[in-house]
C-alpha cells in the first residue's frame, strides 16, 4: 500500500494539482461525451417521430 | 458524373449484400441492431478495466523514485496518446474501405470514430502538459512529438469540419476519406519522433523487442487503463454510429419500423 492516510492520497507527493488535474479532466471529458451522445441520440429520435407525426397527418 | 444520392441509397441495397455473409454487416439495417446490443457490454468492460486499472495504477505501483508520485500520470497519459493513434488508424481504414468498396457504413464508422480520436487526442497533450510542468519544468515545447500529437487534433478538426461543410453524406464520405488517408503519414512521424529527432520526450516505455523499462506493476496498469480506453471508444463509438446510420436512413421503410417498435 502506497498512502499511509487518504489525505496522503489526495495530497500525490505535492504533485496534486498535476495528478488530479490530469484525470479529473480526462473524466470529466469522458462524462461529458457519454451525455452528449444520450442527449443527441434522444433529439434524433424526438425529430424521427416529429416527422413521422407529420407524415401521418399529411396522408389524413 | 453521377452521384449517388441519399434519395437512391436509403432503398436500395448495399451490392454486396446478399452476396456473402461477410459483408452482411456492412449494410447499416442489420449492423445498426447488433451495434446496439453490444453497447451495454462494452460500456460494462470499460467500468470494470477502469475500475482495475486504476487500482493498479494508485494503490499497487511503487512512487516512482525519480518522479514521485508525478509519473502516476503516465496511467492516463499513455492510453491516451496510444488510443489518438490508433483511432485514427481505424478511421483512415474504414475510409478507405468505403472509398473502396462503396459500402456506406464505413463512411458512418469513420465519421463516428473521429469526435472520439479527437477528444482522446486533447486528453493525451493536456495530461501531457500537466506531466511536463513538474517534470520538465515548461507546460509546452514546440518538440517533434507534441507538435506531430498537436497536427493529429488538427487532422481530426479538419475531417470534421470538411464532412461537416458538405451537404451530400456520400461525397462527405469521399472527401473526408481523401483527407483522412493523406493524413495516415502523420501516425509513423508521431509514433518514431522520440526516434528521428533530439526531443526532450522520452523514448517509448514499452516495445515489441524489449522489456518494458518499468517495474511489472506499473506496466501492468497501463495496459488495463489502455483496455478501459479501448472498451470506451468501441461503446462510445457503436452510439454515435447509431445516431448517424437514423440520421442518414431516416426515410426508409425499416427506420420506420424500428421507430413503430419503440412504441
Amino acid at each position: 500500500m502506497n498512502w499511509a492516510s487518504w489525505s496522503d492520497f489526495f495530497a500525490m507527493g505535492g504533485y496534486a494539482l498535476y495528478v488530479w488535474g490530469s484525470y479529473g479532466v480526462v473524466f470529466g471529458l469522458l462524462a461529458m461525451e457519454i451525455v452528449l451522445l444520450i442527449l443527441k441520440k434522444r433529439s434524433i429520435l424526438q425529430q424521427l417521430d416529429r416527422m413521422r407525426s407529420a407524415a401521418r397527418r399529411g396522408l389524413q | 458524373m453521377m452521384y449517388v444520392t441519399p434519395e437512391n441509397t436509403a432503398t436500395g441495397q448495399d451490392r454486396f449484400v446478399g452476396h456473402s455473409s461477410w459483408f452482411r454487416y456492412s449494410s447499416p439495417q442489420t449492423f445498426f441492431p447488433l451495434a446496439g446490443k453490444l453497447v451495454p457490454w462494452f460500456a460494462v468492460a470499460a467500468l470494470l478495466f477502469a475500475a482495475a486499472g486504476l487500482y493498479l495504477g494508485f494503490f499497487v505501483a511503487p512512487t516512482d523514485s525519480q518522479q514521485g508520485e508525478a509519473y502516476r500520470i503516465i496511467f492516463i497519459h499513455v492510453p491516451a496518446a496510444w488510443m489518438s493513434m490508433f483511432i485514427y488508424v481505424v478511421m483512415a481504414f474504414w475510409a478507405g474501405v468505403g472509398l473502396t468498396f462503396n459500402t456506406r457504413l464505413s463512411g458512418m464508422m469513420a465519421s463516428a470514430l473521429a469526435p472520439t480520436g479527437a477528444l482522446f487526442t486533447f486528453l493525451a497533450l493536456w495530461s501531457g502538459s500537466l506531466w511536463g510542468k513538474p517534470t520538465w519544468g515548461t507546460w509546452w515545447v514546440w518538440d517533434a512529438r507534441i507538435t506531430s500529437e498537436l497536427i493529429l487534433l488538427f487532422l481530426y478538426f479538419g475531417f470534421m469540419a470538411l464532412q461537416a461543410a458538405i451537404d451530400d453524406p456520400r461525397r462527405a464520405d469521399k472527401a473526408g476519406a481523401v483527407l483522412a488517408l493523406t493524413g495516415v503519414i502523420n501516425i509513423p512521424i508521431i509514433y518514431f519522433s522520440v526516434q528521428w529527432w533530439n526531443t526532450l520526450h522520452q523514448g517509448a516505455s514499452v516495445s515489441l523487442k524489449s522489456a518494458p523499462t518499468m517495474a511489472a506493476t506499473m506496466f501492468a496498469g497501463m495496459l488495463v487503463m489502455v483496455l478501459a480506453l479501448w472498451m470506451y471508444s468501441i461503446a462510445a463509438s457503436l452510439v454515435r454510429v447509431r445516431c448517424i446510420i437514423l440520421e442518414r436512413e431516416r426515410d426508409s421503410q425499416w427506420v420506420a419500423e424500428y421507430m413503430s417498435s419503440l412504441k
